[in-house]
């Protein structure tokens, strides 16, 4: 991990209310790989007080850049959006531990709801890297937000989009999507695929169960309010099997679907 | 020019100078490792430790406030055993005196706890935390009352030979009288301030914004409270005080100095800047250079009032 001042290459709003960042940062990008996050200081006044994290969204280490891509949420993230090129940004990271591709992997789906498409795009460049066969579900409320849509394209995935409201793609959730697929494909275990999810907590909760009954191995990448980023705070804590909490910060932001005790966590915390 | 000496002997906690790390906000000593030595630190402050383990209260448990957090953590921790076994090996390979700070559910698990923790080795000294306001049993319910804090540490007292810090909560009416009880109960030194009990609603879905309703508010925002209580307690009693409450920058901490603090404790603000620590040391050497000031000695309590 690297404590570091990253410079803003390019800042765009790509779609209504959500922002991409490039950053020149040649430690993290060296050092980075999928799911990892990025703690950020906002600005140098104490109000907000505290980093807020990001999914690293693309690692260029060639350039020694990354991308970040973030909706605006609150006081923080819209105070980002003010970032101009060649602003210095305080950057701690690469934190936490990423999505573990098996080396022998044929095949992955990716399923991403909003802005959980976030450090899913990382992923897919890695896994076609790895010549592993990818499926993407990208859902979205509504056609302008859905994000990243021709991106992974561009790597070769074949990518299904769903609208809440109907206006691109399937009708519905990107969960209701992926059930039809399943229910279509139901031989789709024999390929021993690997899911990797991001998104809101509903959609984890179904994935979860969905992957279960069809023998499916998933990972999900969370989100929690933050502090400290690295472990010693206990501030962004998941309840797990067993009745005890891992750090989102720390012990994930990745997790195996199956170990954590979705019925037990608050549903506000996304 | 001179070559200030920052070094502060706590009630025989000898540090190499005056800033400390505050309880939960650096674990057991391993977060921060890559970035700040801890050799270089005047003390670490280990996670408040009880008796069992504690997998501490459901999430959210932290939100942000205006110039600070509301935290309700819960006395998240690995227990003694573990912390004996597993954690204080680590601690011990670091020149750092390392404060190991304690909480109970009732007097008796104070003293065993100081007990057991004054027979392991690498242990400078005990903080005894009664000012936790996250949990249901003990903690700040013995900080509230003086005579339970009397109590609580006049028994730890006589259980371990260890210089002995009592964490005092700001939620009471008169801080000295609660100090005062601490100091007669034969406590060494006193640690203030633990976090403001607080409250945060998300105007949306009309709920609290933690879990447990309330939780502790931390960060610059409380800073002026805690100079307000350290001045106080520091005119009152005649016992060495470690500051605390929203230091972010050496300024912060030579205010608490200034007002009677022979010591300070980082806390919020490592995770906002986690250099903060280094880099007060920093700022405080230049202060006394550009002062003339020799020793830290003549600085502590040194308000002009």
């Amino acid at each position: 991990m690297f404590l570091t001042e990253a410079t803003v290459i390019d800042h765009l709003e790509i779609a209504s209310g959500y922002y991409r960042m490039i950053l020149e940062t040649p430690k993290i990008s060296c050092q980075a790989y999928p799911g990892q996050f990025i703690h950020t200081r906002i600005s140098d006044q104490y109000d907000p007080l505290l980093r807020r994290p990001f999914s690293i969204h693309r690692i260029d280490r060639k350039r020694g850049r990354i991308e970040i891509l973030y909706r605006v949420v609150g006081k923080g993230t819209h105070l980002l959006t003010k970032a101009r090129p060649g602003y210095k940004l305080d950057v701690f990271g690469p934190l936490g531990n990423g999505f573990k591709v098996d080396r022998y992997l044929k095949t992955a789906i990716i399923i991403a709801g909003g802005i959980g498409v976030a450090p899913l795009l990382t992923l897919g460049e890695e896994l076609v890297k790895r010549g592993v066969s990818t499926r993407v579900f990208i859902g979205a409320k509504t056609r302008g937000l859905i994000l990243c849509e021709n991106e992974f394209k561009e790597l070769g995935c074949e990518v299904r989009v769903s609208t809440e409201d109907g206006s691109s793609g399937y009708f519905g959730t990107v969960t209701d999507m992926f059930r039809d697929f399943l229910l279509s494909n139901e031989d789709i275990s024999g390929s021993s695929p690997s899911l990797f999810a991001c998104g809101p907590y509903s959609m984890f909760r179904e994935v979860a169960l969905l992957t279960r009954r069809f023998n499916i191995y998933c990972q999900v990448s969370l989100e929690e309010r933050m502090a400290c980023g690295v472990g010693v705070c206990l501030g962004c804590a998941v309840r797990v099997k067993g009745g005890v909490y891992k750090r989102v910060c720390k012990d994930g932001p990745v997790f195996s679907a199956e170990e954590v005790a979705w019925n037990d966590n608050s549903q506000a915390y996304c | 020019m001179i070559t200030p000496k920052l070094t502060v002997n706590i009630s025989g906690i000898k540090m190499r100078n005056p800033v400390m790390v505050a309880s939960g906000t650096f674990g057991y000593g391993e977060g921060y490792e890559n970035l700040v030595p801890l050799d270089k630190l005047g003390a670490i402050v280990t996670k408040g430790i009880t008796m069992d383990e504690r997998s501490g209260n459901p999430s959210p448990r932290i939100c942000e406030t205006p110039s600070g957090m509301l935290n309700a953590i819960g006395l998240q921790n690995v227990g003694l055993k573990n912390f004996i076994n597993e954690r204080l090996p680590y601690l011990r390979q670091f020149d750092v005196p390392v404060i190991v700070n304690i909480c109970g559910e009732s007097v008796d698990e104070y003293v065993e706890l100081s007990k057991r923790l004054s027979e392991v080795s690498g242990i400078a000294g005990l903080e005894v935390n009664i000012s936790c306001p996250n949990v249901q049993r003990g903690g700040m319910i013995f900080g509230k009352d003086p005579d339970l804090t009397y109590e609580v540490v006049s028994k730890v007292r006589k259980s371990t030979h260890l210089p002995l810090i009592v964490k005092l909560t700001p939620n009471v009416g008169d801080i000295t009288c609660i100090a005062n009880s601490a100091r007669l109960a034969g406590c060494d030194a006193i640690s203030l301030i633990n976090t403001l009990t607080a409250m945060a609603i998300d105007i949306h879905t009309r709920k609290p914004k933690l879990a447990t309703i309330t939780g502790g508010l931390s960060g610059p925002a409380i800073k002026p409270v805690a100079i307000r209580m350290v001045w106080e307690v520091a005119k009152a009693i005649n016992l060495p005080i470690i500051g605390q409450g929203g230091i972010m920058d050496a300024q912060d901490a030579l205010e608490f100095i200034i007002v009677g603090a022979s010591a300070v404790s980082v806390g919020t603000g490592n995770f906002v800047n986690p250099m903060a620590t280094l880099e007060i040391i920093d700022g405080i050497r230049r202060y006394m250079i550009e002062h003339r000031i020799d020793e830290i000695d003549q600085l502590i309590g040194s308000v002009k009032v």
